[in-house]
């Protein structure tokens, strides 16, 4: 019983909750169960949080059997990213200078996932304050890939993509500044979107690069993962950089693309997504899936995004620049760690030993990138180009969508890397950002979906539209899925050792 | 591009706030003078009349009633800081008191 329910997709999980076949809280022990049983090999988890989870679920049962008509995720279990804060439950953004922490109040979009019925897990593992490409820059231990525990989930929302692949939750959430939602999703298997820049709320997503920033949904198939966008996206007055604008229709987008009819569709192959620095079998793969879109009806040409090739160089100063500024909050006083406080040492003394202690490598690295991006002498030479060819992106993808409805590539540029390869080499690191840096700096949505397999390893395509269309990603999206007839994760091993 | 040095390292940490030790900025020294060369790139790059992007979405000033609404508990947040006294968070002493 237990191992079926794990394996359902969300939608069916809902569809069996409403309809009286399993209860909420039967769903949520399946899974905690899981976690149990798998927990300690893949490390998807910082937080379990069973005695929250069972009585949401709980609530949900008992709102059903009072005769209320549920969503369609209600009673769905979730893991979220340890970046969104949630109310009473520790919330550490991967870091150990909020070690302990417990929020006093719960993000926007945690709100709205608790009101659509959805059964919170816990919480999981990421890069310290999502900075990182595969989870390792953690301070609380690296996540194992499901489809090979010796190689990372991806990064930075790698606990998010490893518990949905590990079967330990059916949907999960992340956020992606530069990737960090697809490119896990990719090397995971499973389905991930990066919504439009301002299609959800970021009200209590701990910042990062606030320009870049935005939380998304995770699922093994794309149809969940159009249900949890639906229930997530949406204006926000408490965010003032959320967009007032009618949620984008994705789970009917999502329904349409399944029927494999891409008839009247043109997609265009970004030639500066491939090459040097990308593995045959990724390549292959994605050409593999360029031609199922052919055979669906879509019209497939290659364009040229000539400035894509400044997308790595611009990201690596915008993003450090923000992240410099926003962890300027860190300063020991308000929330987190406190060090040296001996009544000797100054305030300024106190900041600077607790923001030692607290901050792991990278996170240090690139507050002193963006502080350094940001001095009066640098600043038009780093910070300001960066700005300027994050113009200069943004009009290539407006000339490319002249001629195309959506364009494409490969999500990553390798499969999933083993575990240890990169830490010590900060620029091979960045490279597996390489494919969805440019719809991040554009702030367009972009979706990977599972493309095949390169060496036994999961490949993923990346679907970018315009701003707001998030709908097309999905319909190619689902269009790919049914194009390989069951969702790939279910060729990846049974995790038993 | 200039090569960046230990020196200068330690003065970045100095206004970033992060009490680095020597053996980190040994390593930083290295690992921000290869990123800083590498990001470098962006100056290939002829954007003279080209205006920057510093957000995607337009920014307004986003104006509502002003009206009284309930905060999150000041009991909640400072039960959560590193140290409160009074209903305040507490502090480490700001000013040198030899001054």
């Amino acid at each position: 019983m237990s191992a079926e329910l794990i394996r359902l997709t969300a939608a069916d999980t809902a569809a069996k909750i409403a309809a009286g076949e399993v209860t909420a809280v039967e769903v949520a022990h399946a899974h905690l169960d899981r976690i149990a049983a798998v927990d300690e090999r893949v490390h998807s988890f910082l937080q379990v949080d069973a005695d929250g989870a069972l009585a949401a679920a709980e609530a949900v049962d008992t709102a059903r059997a009072s005769g209320e008509k549920l969503g369609p995720l209600a009673g769905v279990p979730l893991a979220l990213k340890d970046v969104v804060v949630t109310k009473g439950l520790e919330t550490t953004s991967g870091s150990k200078i909020l070690k302990g922490w417990i929020p006093p109040y719960d993000a926007t979009i945690t709100t709205k996932m608790r009101d659509a019925g959805i059964v919170i897990l816990g919480k999981t593992n990421m890069d310290e304050f999502a900075m990182g490409s595969s989870t390792e820059n953690s301070a609380y231990g690296a996540t194992h890939n499901p489809w090979d525990l010796d190689r990372t989930p991806g990064g930075s929302s790698g606990g998010s993509s490893a518990a949905v692949a590990a079967f330990e939750a059916p949907l999960s959430i992340g956020t992606d500044t530069g990737g960090s939602i697809r490119q896990p999703a990719a090397v995971t298997g499973i389905v991930g979107h990066k919504p439009t820049y301002g299609a959800v709320s970021r009200r209590g997503l701990i910042a990062f690069s606030s320009s870049l920033d935005q939380a998304g949904p995770f699922g093994r198939t794309v149809l969940d993962a159009a249900l949890l966008h639906e229930v997530i996206a949406g204006h926000d007055p408490g965010d003032s950089t959320s967009l007032n604008v009618p949620v984008s229709q994705v789970v009917a987008a999502a329904r349409e693309g399944a029927q494999g009819d891409l008839g009247g569709l043109t997609v265009g192959v970004v030639r500066e997504l491939g090459g040097e620095g990308y593995e045959p079998g990724v390549e292959a793969a994605a050409r593999e899936t360029y031609a199922r879109l052919e055979q669906m009806g879509a019209k497939v040409v290659e364009v040229s995004c000539p400035n894509f090739t400044y997308a790595l160089a611009a990201y690596y100063l915008i993003a450090p620049s923000e992240c410099s500024s926003n962890l300027a909050r860190f300063d020991s006083v308000r929330y987190g760690l406190r060090v040296g406080d001996d009544g000797v040492n100054s305030l300024e003394d106190v900041m600077s030993l607790t923001r030692e202690a607290g901050f792991g490598a990278e996170v240090k690295r690139r507050i002193m990138i963006g502080t350094y991006a940001l001095s009066s002498g640098y600043y038009d030479a780093y910070y300001g180009q960066a700005q300027k060819v994050r113009t200069l992106i943004s009009r290539d993808f407006a000339a490319a969508f002249e001629t195309c409805d959506v364009l494409v590539s490969p999500a990553t540029p390798t499969v999933a890397f083993r575990l240890g390869e990169r830490v010590d080499d900060p620029m091979a690191m960045y490279a597996a950002d390489l494919c969805t840096l440019p719809a991040s700096l554009a702030g367009l949505p972009a979706i990977s979906v599972p493309a095949g397999l390169s060496e036994g390893l999961p490949v993923g395509l990346q679907i970018m539209a315009p701003a707001l269309a998030d709908d097309r990603c999905y319909r190619v999206a689902a269009a790919v899925e049914a194009s390989f007839g069951h969702p790939l994760i279910d060729d990846a091993p049974e995790l038993h050792r | 591009m200039p090569a960046i040095s230990r020196e200068e390292v330690a003065h970045l940490a100095r206004l970033a706030r992060l009490a680095v030790t020597d053996e980190e900025l040994d390593m930083f020294a290295g690992q921000l003078d290869v990123i800083l060369g590498a990001v470098a790139r962006v100056g290939e790059v002829a954007a003279d009349d080209i205006p920057p992007t510093s957000h995607v979405v337009p920014l307004t000033n986003v104006l509502r009633e002003d009206e009284p609404q309930p905060s999150i508990d000041r009991e909640a947040v400072l039960a959560v800081a590193p140290a409160a006294e009074d209903g305040r968070f507490r502090v480490p002493r700001i000013l040198d008191e030899d001054a």
